[in-house]
């Protein structure tokens, strides 16, 4: 029989420390939605995503009542547009004409998933990807073009482009135009501080599995249709420290294992209501620690909790590897599968406690840098001065697509040039994706490198047959 | 399937009385209660069977209740406590 004490553990974590199932992701596959004409396409991917996510709101919010467990989110993640969409340019010629014609065709598909993520009431829908890492087709490249209009005109829409992989290396060509891709759309965003950039990641090593935002997609190794479940609870974790302040590693360490271990468990239990109750099998959980801009929900109290007097300090790389590996051990005994992207997300605009030490210079852009080499997934939901060249932008994507490529993990860069804000001022987005001061960036130049073009060849070490 | 209820606010007559009736009313089963008095807060453990029961009713009729008395009343699948705290 379950104990008053057990009880009152679970309900203070969700009462007092923010405990939530953060998303509730479908994947639903829209390759067999191909064919050569436009309307017909739109049309079917509108019908398969209002069908296969018709009931997953209103389950969400059923399963929510049914434990008393919040579900903050639910979301939509389809194929990749350029992989599904590539059928509709076959009548198109690979010159600047048919490249523009092909970019009007996606930015058309693109307000067709906003209208279908908004039929179903989930608030945001991912997939507007393109998979790049070693090259890019011509709908890859139609669909980058389209990227700044498409984010820019919907609301709901999500984009990512993988531009490296450990196996393949990285595709420079695409670093290079995804500094000016990031450029564009932030300046046709300038008057709400370029959010359509907040809905925009670069990638190395993208999951196919990923259920959060803004770089979920439905993998073309998945089946038709899956449900991934992000967890989350940072305020857990830290709640939990605080009973161990001053303690060894080794306190440290099992205290958040046994924290991250209960917070998955809660995961998995909805993860398979969901599926039994959708009919839709079961993919994954993300054992991901998500912080929202609200108090008690944050990594950076985490982080002060063991011993730093703020994120960025000496250590914090130390202290973020503890906390990723322990959430990672806890979790694996608790679900049946893992995957996504399964880290401590560090986004600064969503976290009070990084916005804070960023605005404090205790947190700089090089740190964040090296924070992302031990924890998922990379510079996240980072605000930088609107004059950022479009050459400076690809060298910290390189930068961090490197560290992604050398280390065999995946890594991201979300980062937001903010027109007309300069450091010392801040970008407004709202909601969950919160406040960002705008962060110094090197003023030194990488234009040389970057405009070299061609792909870096993938490290010795991805040979392993 | 069983179900939890929890129940904390202001001490004050006929709590018990009250939530018992309503889940007589409902053909709800109570199998075990805990009560106690925290730091002056009334605090209650229920667990109910829940067996062909309209779950999303009863707890909104719990809810109902607890607001009509002036406590917080909350009913929970017992799934999420055992799936956190057993192996």
């Amino acid at each position: 029989m379950i104990s008053r004490l057990e009880i009152q553990e679970t309900n203070q974590m969700i009462e007092e420390s923010n405990l939530d199932v953060r998303t509730i992701t479908m994947g639903v596959s829209l390759l067999d939605c191909a064919g050569p004409d436009a309307g017909e396409f739109n049309r079917k991917i509108y019908d398969k995503i209002t069908r296969t996510a018709e009931h997953l709101v209103k389950t969400g919010d059923d399963i929510s009542r049914q434990y008393g467990l919040p579900i903050v989110n639910k979301r939509v993640a389809v194929t990749p547009v350029a992989l599904a969409a590539a059928g509709l340019l076959s009548g198109l010629s690979d010159t600047e004409d048919g490249l523009s014609r092909a970019s009007e065709m996606y930015a058309e598909i693109a307000r067709t998933l906003d209208r279908a993520a908004s039929a179903v009431g989930v608030n945001f829908i991912g997939g507007y990807s393109a998979l790049v890492q070693k090259g890019s087709t011509f709908s890859d490249r139609a669909l980058i073009r389209s990227i700044p209009r498409a984010l820019a005109g919907t609301e709901r829409v999500c984009s990512c482009v993988n531009a490296g992989s450990t196996r393949s290396g990285l595709n420079m060509n695409a670093v290079r135009r995804m500094g000016r891709v990031i450029l564009e759309m932030a300046e046709l965003t300038k008057d709400r501080d370029a959010l359509a950039c907040a809905k925009f990641v670069v990638f190395c090593n993208a999951v196919e599995d990923n259920p959060f935002m803004a770089g979920a997609f439905h993998g073309a190794g998945e089946r038709d249709a899956v449900i991934n479940v992000g967890v989350s609870g940072p305020g857990v974790v830290k709640r939990a420290l605080e009973q161990v302040r001053g303690a060894d590693f080794e306190t440290l360490c099992e205290t958040i294992k046994k924290t991250a271990f209960k917070i998955t468990r809660a995961g998995q239990l909805v993860a398979q209501e969901a599926s039994k109750r959708l009919r839709v099998p079961f993919g994954i959980i993300d054992l991901s620690l998500a912080p929202t801009p609200a108090v008690g929900d944050s990594i950076a109290e985490i982080l002060r909790e063991m011993g730093l007097e703020q994120p960025g300090a000496p250590g914090t790389t130390a202290a973020v590897a503890i906390l990723n590996d322990n959430v990672k051990k806890g979790g694996v005994m608790a679900s049946s599968y893992v995957g996504g992207l399964s880290g401590a997300f560090i986004p600064v605009s969503e976290d009070h406690g990084m916005i804070e030490a960023a605005r404090l210079g205790a947190l700089t852009l090089e740190k964040l840098e090296a924070m992302t080499c031990v924890c998922s997934v990379g510079l996240d939901m980072v605000a930088v001065p609107g004059d950022t060249s479009a050459e400076t932008l690809s060298g910290i994507i390189a930068d961090e697509m490197a560290i992604g490529m050398i280390n065999n993990k995946t890594t991201a860069v979300r980062i937001i040039p903010v027109p007309g804000k300069t450091v010392g001022d801040t970008a407004e987005f709202g909601g969950l994706l919160g406040r960002a001061p705008v962060m110094p960036v090197n003023s030194f130049g990488c234009g040389g490198f970057i405009s070299r073009g061609g792909r870096i060849p993938p490290p010795i070490h991805s040979f392993r047959n | 399937m069983k179900g939890i209820i929890t129940v904390l606010g202001a001490d004050q007559v006929g709590i018990i009385a009250k939530v018992c009736a309503f889940l007589a009313g409902r053909g709800v089963n109570i199998l075990d209660i805990s009560q106690t008095i925290v730091r002056g807060y009334f605090s209650m453990l229920m667990i109910v069977d829940m067996s062909g029961q309209a779950f999303e009713d009863i707890a909104e009729g719990l809810d109902g209740l607890g607001r009509a008395i002036g406590v917080l009343i909350k009913l929970q699948h017992e799934d999420i406590f055992t799936t956190m705290h057993r192996i």
